[in-house]
């Protein structure tokens, strides 16, 4: 074999490599990304019906019930502006609390008034004052729209 | 007072950091032996004022000086010594005074062992090193100081995170620094070389050690902060694909393909362009990681109350890095030189597939990584990458690097025959298939995890069979132990870490396969089931400890009637900080864990508690601590600090016998 063949040989595996990487890559990303969401547009309608996301918000008040064994979980996700009810089975993280900032992930199901959230995971905070970054931004966005619907006298 | 001499100390650090980084760079290029050895007193100086810095900061926080502002947002008066000494690094000043700190500490280290490197390229290293140094300490002066007083001082402090209250914690970023700040050896020795224009193998044999002691470093520190996550956590994983940890994989996955490119370097004098930038990258990488942990882009349990402006410095200081060492790669790659030829079929051919793995694997975690960082910052929506991502493109990568691990050591090096490969290697494929349809069939596994296990006896196998092979070959009636002995460190390095690989995927495959969880709602005196076991809660009380309150209950855990184990699990209450904690109980075994954490107390006393069965959790770690340990035999092996003297006079002959016998990592 020709030193030129040899080279050329080892380009075209590491090409073909590289291009093996990149196809799994991109279907990866294809299947696996979560989107995230605020209430304000899980309730226009804009989050998928079909695959999972990230819902944020704060906890509202007074809006934790347990039933059952105390493993099943319900409270809401407020932005102030909308909010969404939340279903969960199983162990709430330390600092999940009534009026506090939460993300939770899983996937919307039910139809008309028993449509509600039904979350895989509910996410763990680390610090006491810390609110999750799509949180903060809910809240953000929704206050946005309050003011711009005082503005303008949107509906 | 003692703070302020901190500062100062800090201060005085930098000059003399830029008096190292300027001074024998210039003697290095005009032949100036005077500027030369101005290196390696001003590396020790500079190594005397950071261990007065960061002494004088450990101080504060012993003292409990609540004027220093770093101490009063990280200790208070009820924490205990040992987690005041840890507040130091629990927070973004003094964790980066340590990431320097540490830095200063492998500045000294190599000043001190680089006595038998020429003059020049010495002077060169720590040239590089003290540049970097010199960025580092200028960042801390400018924006980062832990020194700054407040005022007035409060009367106690506000504690430090509950969550970093504990001994893993004591460790772990001191351990995961040694490993990242230790890459930056190499990277200074890649540097150096540049700068000089020559590639010999005495800067690939002296930058192995140091090398191979990083990532040993490096592992250990991971090892560490993915066990503490298992257990402080409460949520019973111990890898969850979170940026953070990325940070500290990817710099680890580089190091792995770096070390095995040294070894080809050193060995047989090719991939040189590789192991340069791969040195470069690891140590970018290196960079990228303390960038995204300490910049407050991401918000975890390492980056609380960032600051955006310390991100942009840091950000800064990376693209000045990453942009001047390439440039220098640019401009002397022509130098560099090619190397031997090798056949398709040899030793070295698997080890450049190796490293092609190993950076399409680093390549993927950082795309998953960055691109929701990219996507937030430009304003196109919030997502998340998680592990489903990550799983779906490491497995394929890693299920090709696993088989290959096992042959690559038995092939020659330059060119190997398939013939011998197969008759050496035919014994263990059959005893690593026969594992795989056994185990598979046992236990019911999927596919992909019975070629897990297949793999995991087949990496093993290989490591253990070559070790075999190295005893059988010594002289006829020597002692077994006397052979074991003769065996090189490098050697038994490459046996370990690889046999800790085997374990490690064993581990993780069995783990992922067979790990179950039950949740529970329980009263006192009440007992309910959970997989092969029944967990019956005994009784519940209310504990003080020093600066927290807590309410433990009393387990036992029954398995066929006969009781196993007694778990303790608590709810802790920190009063500075008001926040809860849950801290759980596990009851560790070789083929399984039982992980207890309570997940809530009802007002009617239902105790609800979540109970993790993992079968070979303990396989994990133990594999991971065989790698580590296989870093640190190879980096102390005597051969590689001993021979770049006969090597450098002999003027790089073609490689003795020796050698050519010696191991690969």
């Amino acid at each position: 074999m020709k030193a030129w063949h040899r080279r050329g040989l080892m380009v075209a595996a590491a090409l073909s490599l590289l291009g093996l990487a990149t196809a799994l890559v991109l279907s990866a990303f294809r299947d696996n990304l979560v989107f995230f969401y605020s209430p304000s547009q899980v309730a226009a309608g804009e989050a998928p019906a079909q695959r999972g996301f990230r819902l944020g918000g704060l906890v509202e008040e007074g809006s934790l019930q347990r039933a059952g064994d105390g493993l099943e979980v319900r409270f809401v996700i407020t932005d102030h502006a909308r909010r969404v009810p939340v279903a969960y089975r199983g162990a709430l993280p330390d600092l999940f609390r009534e009026g506090r900032g939460v993300v939770a992930q899983g996937r919307l199901e039910g139809e008309g008034a028993q449509r509600r959230f039904v979350a895989a995971e509910v996410l763990a905070k680390h610090d006491e004052n810390y609110m999750p970054p799509e949180a903060a931004q809910a809240l953000r966005q929704a206050e946005a729209g309050a003011r711009a619907g005082a503005a303008g006298g949107r509906p | 007072m003692i703070p302020e001499l901190g500062h100062f100390a800090l201060i005085l650090a930098l000059p003399l950091a830029l008096a190292l980084g300027v001074l024998p760079l210039l003697g290095a290029r005009y032949g100036s032996a005077r500027l030369m050895a101005v290196a390696r007193p001003a590396a020790l100086a500079q190594g005397l004022c950071m261990a007065l810095a960061l002494g004088t900061l450990v101080h504060a926080f012993a003292t409990t000086d609540f004027s220093v502002r770093y101490v009063a947002e990280h200790a208070n008066r009820t924490l205990p010594l040992h987690y005041r000494v840890a507040g130091t690094w629990g927070g973004h000043e003094g964790s980066l005074l340590l990431w320097v700190g540490i830095l200063a500490g492998w500045i000294v280290a190599v000043a001190l062992g680089s006595r038998g490197l020429p003059r020049p390229f010495a002077a060169r290293v720590l040239a590089v090193l003290g540049l970097v140094e010199a960025g580092f300490i200028a960042f801390i002066l400018l924006g980062s100081n832990p020194f700054e007083r407040g005022w007035p001082a409060p009367a106690d402090g506000r504690d430090l995170n509950p969550l970093l209250q504990d001994p893993g914690m004591v460790l772990h970023p001191p351990l995961l620094y040694m490993g990242y700040v230790g890459f930056s050896v190499a990277f200074a020795f890649a540097l150096a070389a540049l700068i000089e224009g020559r590639f010999d193998a005495v800067w690939t044999r002296w930058t192995r050690p140091w090398t191979l002691a990083a990532w040993a470093f490096l592992t250990g520190g991971i090892l560490l902060g993915s066990f503490w996550a298992y257990y402080e956590l409460g949520w019973g994983g111990w890898w969850f694909w979170d940026a953070v940890e990325n940070a500290s994989l990817m710099p680890w996955l580089a190091g792995t393909a770096l070390i095995h490119s040294l070894a080809v370097s050193e060995k047989r004098g090719g991939f040189r362009h590789w192991t340069v930038l791969l040195a470069i990258l690891c140590f970018s990488l290196s960079l990228l990681g303390t960038f995204l942990v300490r910049s407050g882009v991401l918000s975890s349990v390492h980056a609380f109350a960032a600051d955006p402006r310390r991100g942009a410095l840091l950000l800064a200081f990376l693209a000045v890095v990453v942009g001047v060492s390439l440039a220098l790669y640019g401009w002397r790659a022509a130098q560099v030189g090619a190397g031997p030829r090798f056949a398709p079929f040899s030793r070295e051919s698997l080890l450049l597939v190796n490293n092609v793995l190993l950076v399409s694997a680093t390549a993927t975690v950082l795309l998953g990584t960055l691109y929701p960082l990219v996507l937030d910052a430009l304003g196109l929506g919030r997502i998340s990458v998680g592990a489903p991502y990550f799983e779906a493109v490491i497995v394929p990568l890693m299920l090709p690097l696993l088989f290959l691990l096992g042959v690559g050591p038995f092939l020659a090096w330059k060119r190997a025959e398939a013939g011998t490969a197969w008759r050496r290697l035919r014994l263990l494929l059959f005893i690593a298939l026969d594992v795989a349809v056994a185990a598979g069939v046992a236990l019911a596994l999927s596919p992909l995890a019975a070629l897990g296990l297949g793999l995991a006896a087949w990496v093993a196998g290989s490591a253990l069979w070559q070790l075999a092979q190295r005893v059988a070959a010594a002289p006829a009636r020597t002692p077994i132990w006397r052979r074991l002995r003769a065996v090189p460190g490098g050697h038994w390095g490459l046996v370990l870490a690889h046999l800790g690989v085997g374990v490690f995927v064993a581990g993780v495959t069995l783990v992922k396969s067979l790990e179950s969880a039950h949740d529970l709602s329980l009263r006192p005196g009440e007992s309910g089931r959970a997989g092969a076991y029944v967990l019956r809660l005994v009784d519940t009380r209310q504990e003080r400890g020093p600066n927290y309150l807590a309410a433990q209950a009393r387990f036992e855990l029954l398995r066929e009637g006969r009781v196993v184990a007694e778990l303790r699990p608590e709810k802790r209450f920190y009063v500075a900080r008001q926040m809860p904690m849950t801290e759980a109980a596990i009851d560790r075994g070789f083929t399984r864990d039982v992980y207890l954490s309570i997940a809530e107390i009802t007002p009617d006393q239902r105790w609800i508690v979540r109970m993790h069965l993992k079968p070979f959790m303990g396989w994990i770690w133990a594999g991971v601590l065989l790698m580590a340990l296989g870093g640190a035999v190879s980096a102390a092996d005597r051969r590689l600090r001993r021979a770049p003297v006969a090597r450098a006079e002999s003027a790089c002959a073609p490689s003795s016998t020796s050698l050519a016998n010696a191991a690969v990592s």
